[in-house]
């Protein structure tokens, strides 16, 4: 095969020969992620939200959205192809469904989590179902919503790769063209970047769950407490 | 005021928590509702701010029946401390404070004020603590700052919920003289629930006592103490305080009661320095001498000890002098002080039946007893004196 002998200094330049396009791939790519995981975060929460508030939501909602993580990718996405057409949007419209379990169940499961001494105390001082909501116990499962979302980030940069077999943009172009020109270079080309953005996307967002888990807050400035004097004769 | 007329609760188990309970709770006053777990005291709490509500019968503050009441705006204008505490971890001190006077939209700057100066009552300097977040602070600092949140929107009433039984004896102490001091600032009508006696004595001007969901007494604790109603009151209030209370059947204390568990002793082997140390150390004028087995050897003053001291092989077991006379464990009082008396010791050792040594009746440890058991035996005295 003629990509026996490839360097590194091969594959270099590729990248700044087709830096352009690469480029473009790369924010198709990151735009359908973002959208899809949007639109999964706007409805899965509310979601999450619901399922807390009723054991039966629960359990249709959860049922529904992880029978729709189980489909196989490329089969989700030919359903949807053919109902929505060939397209950008398809893509969107399917991370979107692929995301809504992490996200809706991880919802769930942090509002579920609140230790109760925190609920009653809020109820008792007078704080109203929704005040409670938005002040108690939606921050203290932040974590776990970050947590959701970290996973429906990683699975949807994967999957968002085979977006061109139903018409979609982004980095998964650059393999199929790689792979159908027998060209190695660009498969890595498209292969890399993706597997970095997922490994740093899971990086991120897993920073950004440690810093949201506010159930043992710190202040900033953790000034050590005032030492006791004691009269040591 | 607040008064349940004829109160019931029962669960949809069919469980019969309250059983027509009739109770008055006076305005200004410490009411402790108290009883052995599962006897009610919470759940009659709960109903005077809502988060429980009567199967029948009315609850009344200041006369009108909360039921036509909003319960949210209810319970803002009620004081809430809870055992868990349950400040809220991602706000800081001041924000969780603060939290009431928010929720009823006090502007800012009336807020920020009432919060500070709330945290300085209660013993926190808000320049220090009010930035901080609740898992920065120890058990007692928390509770204090749940009872500064309870306080923030300056409310009449006040409930509290076991609020310091998960408190170390050090902090609890503190956290209830703490109470009583606010209390005599504030006049606050406070609901107090404990299975605590001696906290319910501590700080009560009422005690409500609950058993199986019904009242069994209540009474100011000097009533409940001198007359319990029946033998649960009386079982509740403790043996050791009954004996005290009641004359009728009043036993004479054993040496055992009165004696000093841990008095200060040395293995014979010891050297006469050592024994000087020791003394010093533990600021007494004279050692017990017991051996591995527990049996008492002797004893020595200091003076002996002094007198000797320049000879450097010595060991207390030299100097020390037999022990004369000791008294049995079991025996009473009266007999180990007619012993002391007729022989004129400082103190007298007590022994078990195999000659071990047990503790020590001293003059100090009978005065100490005494005044453990005086003052709650005549009291009238006690307070005619204070007028």
């Amino acid at each position: 095969m003629e990509n026996k002998h490839l360097t590194f200094a091969d594959f270099m330049s590729y990248i700044s020969r087709n830096k352009g396009m690469l480029w473009e791939y790369f924010i198709q790519h990151i735009t359908m992620v973002v959208i899809g995981l949007g639109l999964a975060v706007i409805i899965g929460v509310p979601l999450g939200i619901l399922c807390s508030k009723n054991k039966w939501a629960a359990k249709i909602i959860l049922f529904i959205t992880n029978i729709l993580q189980v489909v196989p990718s490329l089969a989700m996405l030919v359903v949807l192809m053919l109902w929505l057409g060939l397209g950008t949007k398809t893509v969107m419209v399917g991370l979107f469904l692929y995301s809504l379990n992490p996200i809706a169940r991880n919802t769930y499961v942090g509002l579920k989590q609140v230790d109760p001494s925190y609920l009653e105390s809020g109820k008792g001082i007078g704080m109203s179902p929704f005040q409670m909501l938005v002040k108690v116990r939606f921050p203290l499962s932040l974590t776990y919503i970050m947590s959701g979302l970290r996973i429906a980030a990683v699975i949807a940069i994967g999957v968002v790769t085979i977006a061109p077999l139903v018409g979609g943009g982004g980095l998964g172009r650059e393999i199929y063209a790689g792979l159908n020109s027998n060209n190695s270079l660009r498969i890595f080309a498209g292969a890399i970047p993706a597997a970095v953005l997922a490994i740093v996307a899971d990086l991120v967002l897993g920073i950004l769950q440690r810093k949201m888990d506010l159930s043992k807050r710190k202040s900033a400035s953790a000034a050590p407490a005032p030492a006791k004097i004691q009269n040591i004769g | 005021m607040i008064v349940l007329e004829h109160v019931n609760k029962v669960y949809d188990n069919g469980f019969h928590a309250l059983k027509d309970i009739n109770l008055e709770f006076k305005e200004g006053e410490i009411t402790v509702l108290i009883g052995p777990s599962g006897c009610g005291k919470s759940t009659t709490m709960k109903l005077i701010n809502a988060l429980n509500t009567p199967s029948s019968g009315k609850v009344l503050i200041d006369g009108k029946n909360i039921s036509g009441l909003n319960p949210v705006e209810l319970r803002r204008n009620i004081g809430y401390v809870i055992q868990s505490v349950g400040l809220f971890p991602h706000m800081n001190i001041s924000k969780n404070v603060g939290v009431v006077p928010r929720l009823k939209k006090w502007d800012k700057g009336k807020t920020d004020q009432t919060v500070n100066e709330l945290l300085d009552m209660v013993g926190l300097d808000h320049t220090v603590y009010g930035t901080r977040y609740p898992s920065e602070l120890s058990g007692g600092q928390q509770q204090r700052v749940g009872v500064a949140r309870a306080l923030a929107a300056d409310p009449d009433i006040i409930l509290m919920d076991e609020p310091f039984s998960a408190l170390d004896p050090i902090s609890r102490e503190q956290l209830q003289d703490e109470l009583i001091r606010l209390q005599q600032d504030l006049h606050k009508t406070i609901i107090f629930v404990t299975h605590d006696m001696d906290e319910a004595i501590k700080i009560a001007d009422t005690i409500i006592l609950m058993k199986d969901g019904e009242v069994v007494q209540t009474g100011k604790p000097d009533t409940i103490l001198r007359h319990p109603a029946n033998d649960f009151v009386r079982n509740f209030i403790g043996s050791k305080r009954l004996e005290n209370e009641n004359e009728n059947i009043y036993e004479i204390p054993l040496v055992d009661e009165v004696m000093i568990t841990n008095p200060v002793t040395s293995f014979p082997s010891r050297g006469l320095a050592e024994a000087i140390k020791m003394m010093e150390m533990k600021r007494v004028d004279s050692l017990l001498i017991v051996d591995r087995n527990k049996q008492l050897q002797g004893a020595v003053s200091i003076y002996r000890v002094l007198d000797q001291y320049g000879e450097e092989g010595k060991t207390v077991a030299d100097v020390m002098h037999p022990v004369r006379y000791s008294v049995a464990s079991g025996s009473t009082l009266p007999q180990a002080i007619e012993i002391m008396d007729s022989h004129q010791l400082s103190n007298l050792p007590v022994i078990d039946s195999n000659n071990r040594f047990l503790g020590l009746i001293t003059r100090g440890s009978v005065v100490k007893h005494l005044a453990e058991v005086y003052p709650t035996m005549v009291p009238p005295l006690l307070n005619g004196e204070d007028e």
